[in-house]
């Protein structure tokens, strides 16, 4: 896709940029400014985590239109150590680093549409949307 | 990029300019806590007005801040939350609980200097008045 935007992640510097290209390419595709904030607070946490458990890795930011929504879609990769028990991980306040916990659920709530898909030793793949309407 | 300590009389005002990466949110709070010890402070204000997103690790920096500077005999007001930081502060899961906030600097300051009334209240005799003219 030609308007697919990829961002390395490997520094704190990183988090702030690719939250800020993500409140961009949300503006830019309609998104209110409160949605722009939101899908900045959930690439935050996302890279975030990139950077904390795997040390570095990628968002890619795209948009997709479907019927009449368009979307803004988060994909954040790392090839890091992978997360063993995905369900947990998922729970508020379930922290492996003594941190809050709520990066992933967090997200989760913030998104519309969240997928986490994570193997031990292989890496962990974060796909998240945000829709609106169009019209 | 570094946060702009002020020092207002008894008070220490960090205005937040931009969107600050984890390493500058931790340099704050080493800063603010040296210069409660410093400067003698009694409150501190944090500016988040200029604040792009509140995320976990700024949420957390934030209570250590205030919980920090309590134990060094400061109160922290946090001033200037937007209402879609707020938002997504919501859905995030994030509180700011046992930490003051209030509207903007003006009634972050009221609040401290009710603070500061208060401690001498605290202080004075059973039964007793304080005497303010
Ligand atoms: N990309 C990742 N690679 C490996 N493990 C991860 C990754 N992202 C999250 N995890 C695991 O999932 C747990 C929960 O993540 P979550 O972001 O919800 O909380 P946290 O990072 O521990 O705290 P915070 O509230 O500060 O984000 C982490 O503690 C970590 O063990
Ligand atoms: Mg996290």
């Amino acid at each position: 896709m030609a308007d697919e935007l990829r961002l390395p992640i490997a520094a704190d510097v990183d988090v702030v940029q690719a939250r800020q290209q993500g409140r961009e390419v949300a503006a830019n595709a309609g998104f209110t400014s409160g949605d722009q904030t939101v899908i900045a607070a959930a690439i935050s946490e996302i890279a975030r985590n990139i950077l904390m458990y795997a040390k570095r890795g990628e968002i890619v930011l795209s948009v997709v239109a479907n019927g009449d929504r368009q979307g803004v879609v988060v994909i954040a990769r790392d090839q890091g150590p992978g997360i063993r028990d995905i369900a947990r991980a998922l729970q508020d306040g379930y922290s492996t680093s003594g941190g809050l916990g709520l990066g992933l659920p967090g997200a989760k709530r913030l998104m519309d549409e969240f997928e986490l898909t994570s193997a031990v030793g292989q890496g962990t793949t974060v796909t998240m949307k945000k829709w609106r309407r169009l019209g | 990029m570094e946060v702009p300590i002020l020092k207002q009389g008894h008070y220490l005002i960090a205005s937040i300019q931009s969107a600050l990466t984890d390493a500058d949110l931790s340099q704050l709070r080493e800063a603010l806590i040296e210069r409660v010890g410093r400067f003698r402070a009694r409150g501190v204000i944090v500016d988040v007005t200029a604040l792009d997103v509140m995320d976990s690790f700024a949420v957390r920096t934030l209570r250590d801040i205030a919980h920090m500077a309590r134990l060094r005999g400061a109160d922290t007001v946090i001033v200037g939350i937007q209402p879609e930081v707020a938002f997504a502060m919501v859905q995030l899961g994030l509180t700011l609980k046992g930490v003051a906030t209030a509207l903007d600097l003006e009634e972050g300051l009221a609040f401290l200097n009710q603070q500061g009334e208060g401690r001498l209240e605290d202080r004075r005799p059973p039964g007793g008045r304080i005497d303010r003219g």
